[in-house]
């Protein structure tokens, strides 16, 4: 019994139950284990890797405004709308509590998007597709993104981030590609 | 020394040992009722046509109810399995009964620490106050001495086996739940090891001693201490369900060697798997990510692959003996379905397999995390293994222990029977309401996803308004249930008929 100490010798052969068990529940691990790495190779959607270091946020800062400055196509709501070229970096920067600039993509176009926050951790998550990514400060991390659905797109936070937390929510916006 | 033998089970109890569980069982329950409260507010916040509390409150009162009803309700209620296992179970005594009594108060002034620096709206950082979120020093603080407390009483676990081998109590190994209770104490010192690894530092930030933590660094280790932290529960969950289904039953393990191989599989892989945390943050590489979430992890999921199967084995051949042998499934029909301990332990495999590991396998997976981070899909997840699963197996063991430790009488005992069926599905309810609006990307931790003051209007499917309420239905119904085991147990303990 789970409650007395067990009989001298208790380390007993498995059974042919428990070997099948055993023997089917590592099989199904196996599978889920070797299809993460597979799907690195086979599958269009993995986490992104890339990732540096930022010392100075201030330098964060000014590739945002370098971006926004060159790029800049409209306003909306005191937000510039950035259009960048296709293929080129793109840098969103978090702060308490929103995200900016706001982004117009072109369908079909990949670009590289650089995250970081200027103050605490935030939660990048893109609405109504549902894709999330943390954003920490003094981290730059790279989301390699192609949009393959044109459409206005959410960015809320999903990381809790202080009281204004449920007010933080940006825009994204992709264009059928061609002009 | 003051011995009794326990007139139902023949143990013979140390007056100390019984204390001490005693103690800690009772402050457990209480801050369960404390934490269970909060999480009624949690429901009804979430609930959009209540959306009850707000914004400041939202966020202190989830601070509170993820440390009382997660932390100190579950670890009060595990050192006192430690105390039951480590003296009760092998017919000995606790070693050094003060060390015991200091522990727990260290556990109660550390836990006082926190619920007190939180009410005052000093550290509104939840529960996983991440860096540079910065709380009130105080906060760090009561987590260190809370922890200190734990740590002092999982070191007298071992204290206590050395010392009852020496006595003799047993002679070459641990009963099964004494094993497991082992096993969840060496998982204990490694991650409490890991909170100070953190916890002290961050303390030392918090009052501008050490000018920068590093976010990455710190929710690495922080989720080494919060996840691992979560398999000391599962260890001590799972010989909780071997030890009622011993007491209840009568029933033996089926292998000890099988049963002992996956609790060692806890101890060797779950620390390291606790990265699945970080699947989408910007700290390691892929094929980091990938061997010690998928490598690691699943080695700690085929441990309770092994138990789900050893355990439903044992009460089968425990009740197939009773002469329940008709057909595939007599035995089941015939289980005491009626006695909340073994209903609740029963009711707890279910959920903590079915739901909770099921869903933690998925969402433990690089790819799926994606579409999973941080939504409620997760509180789902985790909300199946900690309450469906460990509450209630210790809601199951507080049922066992009151006729064997409290010497009282269950009341209510139709309520009481009752109460395990209510609860469990109503948790059951409510977390699949949240995983089914966390599919469609509703946050966790947010107190207004209809974003009506935020600058960009959004809104998300309205089904995911169908699925918040029924998530609220469920929370109400466990609060019923959880009311009524707040009842039933602290009634049989003041007001239960002695039994001898």
């Amino acid at each position: 019994m789970a409650i007395k100490e067990p009989e001298r010798i208790w380390w007993k052969p498995y059974t042919r139950d428990e070997r099948l068990w055993v023997a089917m529940a590592l099989l199904w691990m196996m599978v889920s284990f070797v299809f993460m790495p597979v799907y690195h190779f086979i599958g269009a959607q993995n986490p992104p890797n890339e990732t540096y270091r930022v010392g100075d946020k201030e330098k964060f800062r000014a590739l945002v405004d370098g971006m926004v400055n060159k790029y800049k196509v409209g306003e909306e709501k005191g937000f510039p709308i950035v259009k960048p070229e296709p293929g080129s970096d793109v840098f969103v920067q978090a702060s308490m509590w929103q995200w900016y600039p706001i982004l117009e993509l072109q369908q079909g176009k990949t670009y590289r998007i650089h995250l970081s926050s200027m103050d605490i951790t935030h939660g990048f998550s893109i609405q109504p597709i549902n894709m999330n990514f943390t954003v920490l400060p003094g981290y730059d991390y790279v989301v390699t993104l192609t949009p393959t659905t044109a459409g206005d797109y959410y960015i809320i936070c999903n990381e809790y981030c202080g009281l204004g937390h449920h007010l933080m929510v940006g825009k994204m916006i992709v264009k059928q590609g061609g002009n | 020394m003051d011995y009794r033998i326990c007139s139902l089970t023949g143990f013979k109890i140390h007056k100390t040992a019984e204390d001490l569980v005693k103690w800690n069982m009772v402050t457990a329950i209480l801050f369960l009722t404390l934490g269970g409260f909060m999480g009624l507010l949690m429901a009804l916040t979430r609930w959009p046509s209540v959306h009850y509390l707000d914004a400041t409150h939202y966020y202190r009162f989830l601070t509170l109810h993820g440390f009382n009803a997660l932390l100190l309700w579950i670890l009060f209620f595990e050192i006192g399995l430690v105390y039951f296992t480590s003296a009760i179970l092998l017919n000995t005594r606790v070693v050094a009964p003060f060390v015991g009594w200091i522990a727990y108060a260290l556990m109660l002034v550390g836990a006082m620490f926190v619920n007190i620096v939180v009410f005052a709206g000093k550290a509104d950082v939840l529960f996983t106050s991440y860096v540079p979120l910065k709380a009130n020093g105080v906060y760090y603080l009561g987590i260190i001495i809370f922890a200190v407390g734990a740590l002092t009483a999982f070191g007298h676990f071992f204290a206590n086996i050395i010392q009852a081998k020496r006595d003799g109590a047993y002679k070459n190994t641990l009963p099964l739940g004494t094993f497991g209770l082992a096993a969840a104490s060496i998982i204990g010192v490694f991650t409490l090891a890991h909170g100070a690894v953190i916890m002290i530092p961050v303390f030392f930030w918090s009052i501008d001693l050490i000018k920068y933590i590093d976010p990455g660094t710190y929710r690495l280790i922080f989720w080494a201490l919060g996840h691992a932290s979560q398999q000391i529960n599962v260890c001590a969950m799972v010989a909780m369900w071997y030890m009622s289904a011993a007491f209840v039953l009568g029933a033996n393990p089926v292998n000890e060697k099988l049963s002992r191989t996956a609790f060692v599989l806890y101890i060797l892989f779950i620390n390291i798997a606790s990265e699945h945390h970080l699947l989408v943050d910007p700290i390691f590489s892929t094929w980091h990510k990938v061997v010690n979430t998928g490598y690691m992890m699943h080695l700690a999921v085929l441990a309770s692959m092994i138990h789900a199967f050893a355990i439903p084995a044992s009460m089968e051949v425990a009740l197939r003996k009773k002469g329940y042998t008709k057909g595939l499934f007599d035995w089941l029909k015939n289980a005491p379905w009626g006695n909340p301990a073994f209903s609740a332990t029963f009711l707890s495999i279910i959920g903590f397999g079915f739901l909770g590991g099921i869903t933690g396998v998925i969402f433990g997976t690089e790819q799926f995390n994606i579409i999973r981070h941080n939504t409620f899909a997760i509180t789902g997840h985790f909300h199946a293994t900690v309450v469906s699963g460990t509450t209630v197996a210790f809601m199951g063991g507080t049922y066992l222990l009151i006729p064997y430790i409290f010497r009282r009488e269950i009341i209510l005992p139709r309520l009481a029977a009752f109460q395990p069926y209510l609860y469990a599905i109503g948790v059951a309810v409510m977390l699949i309401g949240m995983i089914a609006a966390g599919s469609y990307g509703v946050p966790r931790r947010h107190w207004d996803i209809t974003f009506s003051s935020a600058i960009f209007p959004f809104s998300f499917d309205p089904s995911t308004d169908i699925f918040l309420s029924i998530m609220g239905v469920g929370g109400l119904l466990a609060v019923l249930g959880g009311v009524i085991f707040i009842i039933v147990s602290l009634g049989s303990i003041m007001f239960g008929r002695r039994t001898e």
